[in-house]
């Protein structure tokens, strides 16, 4: 697999209506990473991240998307290389039945139709779709909407993936699953940025944080430095999972490194 | 013994378009001022049971019943689901569905203009509805240049202009940040416990529900297969996470693998847990 590093030079966004969104933001992102990006809703997180696909252009600054400059080159070439899970997946679904879905973004690549038909049904499989690929993804519910979501930009196997508030709405097999994934692609060594505000989520499955707030990137490190930084987790009210809040308060964990998970807290005290 | 503002008996609804019921042999009773935690998986029945609450199963969305529902005096099924509004809030999971007009004020006065209600009356129950989610002086903005917090507190208060005794929340804070989150959940604990409504809520969020409701109840396949309080029923789906598609507090399953450390206590919320632990 090449590789596709994001490097970000002072990247600032201002909306035509005036609205700065992001400014000053430095960071580099190597392929394989798996990094969370947190921050309350407007804090620029998702003008952040549209940056690295080309969703958006720069209004400061420079991105760089592997070899290609995002400026000069268009949404379609870099989104070879950069997938975007939305949000809501209502938002990226239009084909009336959902191996139509799974297969828009494969002919756009201009692959053949026998070989679309395979990468379609492996995919599928994959995901547990195959009992669903004639039917109308309306006709799913909303949980299994986001896997198509998901999994329609994975069949175009992008380098990096990035997964737009992934468990919103989930109930625990969806989040599970949604985890699972995450692992497996880490696994294949793809870059995966969720952007997300579950903290659990955040603290398992990703080595490495960015929080944005007020525009700015004000913290760059790893789960267990900011669920211990208390400044920031004030700043920009964020939460720590219950867990490590527990295991701070009953002095399980160390000052500058928080616990993350249950698995970590049976470590600490045995 | 409390009034009891919801009895159902063996409710089953069936939509025309499914195999299976959605709810299937129901059975509930809550209490006036009762908090209650509506726990399950996807497809588990949760929107069913609030639907069928507020009466908009099968009065808007068609669908059989069978068995019996009493909710506040009334028999859902049988009254117009405007008119049940004056004692069933609901308040649903995208509250930007629930937006329709120019101003805050506006909002909140629609569902009163529309029962012909009296305009000093209007004016007084809305005045004390934007004070009771925090929205005083929010009335002139558009309610779709506010946060998502402030919207679902504003779905709050048209609900609650209508003075209802009982507000049904089907996952309100999934589409909100963790800010937004804790504004709905704080609004809806103060007027469960300064007002005294009934709350019934639907939510994915443990460790709230572990914190607020009186009563939880397990919703599986359209049964209800477990009913009790937090602290009866979270310890006994530590092991039945996958099955049941309903997370636990993280410091129950803590406590669950260390008993020995919390005097044989099970935890559901930080404090109970910090309480019990044997340093």
């Amino acid at each position: 697999m090449n590789e596709t590093k994001i490097q970000c030079d002072n990247l600032g966004h201002r909306y035509p209506n005036g609205v700065e969104a992001v400014k000053g933001v430095n960071v580099s992102i190597s392929q394989g990473e798996v990094l969370s990006v947190v921050g309350q809703n407007g804090s620029g997180k998702t003008t952040l991240v549209k940056h690295f696909n080309g969703l958006l252009k720069p209004t400061d600054g420079k991105v760089m998307v592997g070899d290609l400059d995002a400026s000069e080159n268009p949404v379609g070439l870099l989104a070879r290389q950069v997938g975007y899970v939305f949000q809501n997946p209502n938002h990226q679904m239009f084909a009336s039945s959902i191996r139509e879905e799974l297969s828009f973004g494969l002919k756009n690549l201009g692959i053949d139709p026998e070989m679309i038909e395979v990468k379609v049904n492996n995919i599928a499989d994959e995901f547990h779709l195959t009992e669903y690929l004639e039917l109308n993804p309306y006709r799913l519910g909303f949980s299994l909407r986001k896997t198509v979501g998901m999994a329609s930009i994975i069949a175009m196997e992008p380098n990096v993936l990035i997964l737009d508030e992934p468990t919103t709405g989930q109930d625990f097999l969806g989040v599970k699953t949604i985890r699972d994934n995450i692992n497996k692609l880490k696994s294949e060594g793809k870059t995966v940025i969720v952007v997300s505000h579950d903290m659990p989520l955040v603290a398992e499955e990703t080595d490495r944080v960015l929080v944005m707030c007020d525009k700015e990137l004000i913290f760059d490190g790893t789960p267990a430095k900011l669920f211990s930084n208390n400044a920031v987790l004030r700043k920009t009210n964020l939460k720590p999972p219950q867990i490590s809040a527990f295991a701070t308060d009953v002095g399980i964990a160390k000052a500058d490194e928080a616990i993350l998970s249950i698995e970590d807290a049976l470590k600490a005290i045995k | 013994m409390s009034e009891i503002v919801i009895e159902i008996k063996d409710l089953k609804v069936q939509y025309p378009e499914m195999d299976t019921p959605a709810l299937n042999g129901i059975n509930l009773s809550v209490e006036k001022g009762e908090f209650v935690g509506i726990l399950g998986a996807h497809g588990a029945g949760k929107t069913s049971l609030c639907l069928a609450i507020n009466g908009i199963v099968p009065n808007m969305i068609t669908a059989d019943m069978y068995g019996s529902i009493v909710v506040a005096g009334e028999v859902p099924p049988k009254i117009p689901v405007r008119e049940l509004a004056q004692k069933v809030g609901s308040v649903f999971d995208n509250p930007e569905f629930q937006m329709s007009q120019l101003s805050v004020f506006e909002e909140v006065a629609l569902g009163l203009q529309n029962l012909g209600v009296d305009k000093d009356i209007i004016l007084s129950n809305i005045g004390t509805a934007l004070e009771m989610v925090g929205l005083k002086g929010f009335e002139e903005r558009s309610p779709f240049e506010i946060s998502g917090g402030q919207q679902q507190r504003l779905a709050m208060a048209s609900a609650l202009s209508m003075k209802p005794e009982i507000l049904v929340l089907d996952e309100p804070t999934s589409n909100l940040d963790p800010i937004g989150k804790e504004e709905v959940f704080t609004v809806t604990r103060k007027i469960n416990q300064e007002e005294g409504l009934t709350v019934i809520i639907a939510e994915h969020e443990v460790e709230v529900i572990a914190e607020y409701a009186d009563k939880v109840v397990l919703l599986e396949h359209g049964e209800i297969t477990k009913i009790g309080t937090p602290q009866e029923v979270f310890p006994e789906l530590v092991n039945k996470q996958s099955e049941t598609g309903v997370r636990v507090p993280q410091v129950t399953e803590f406590a669950n693998s260390v008993p020995n450390k919390f005097q044989g206590v099970y935890p559901v919320t930080l404090s109970e847990a910090k309480e019990s632990y044997i340093k």
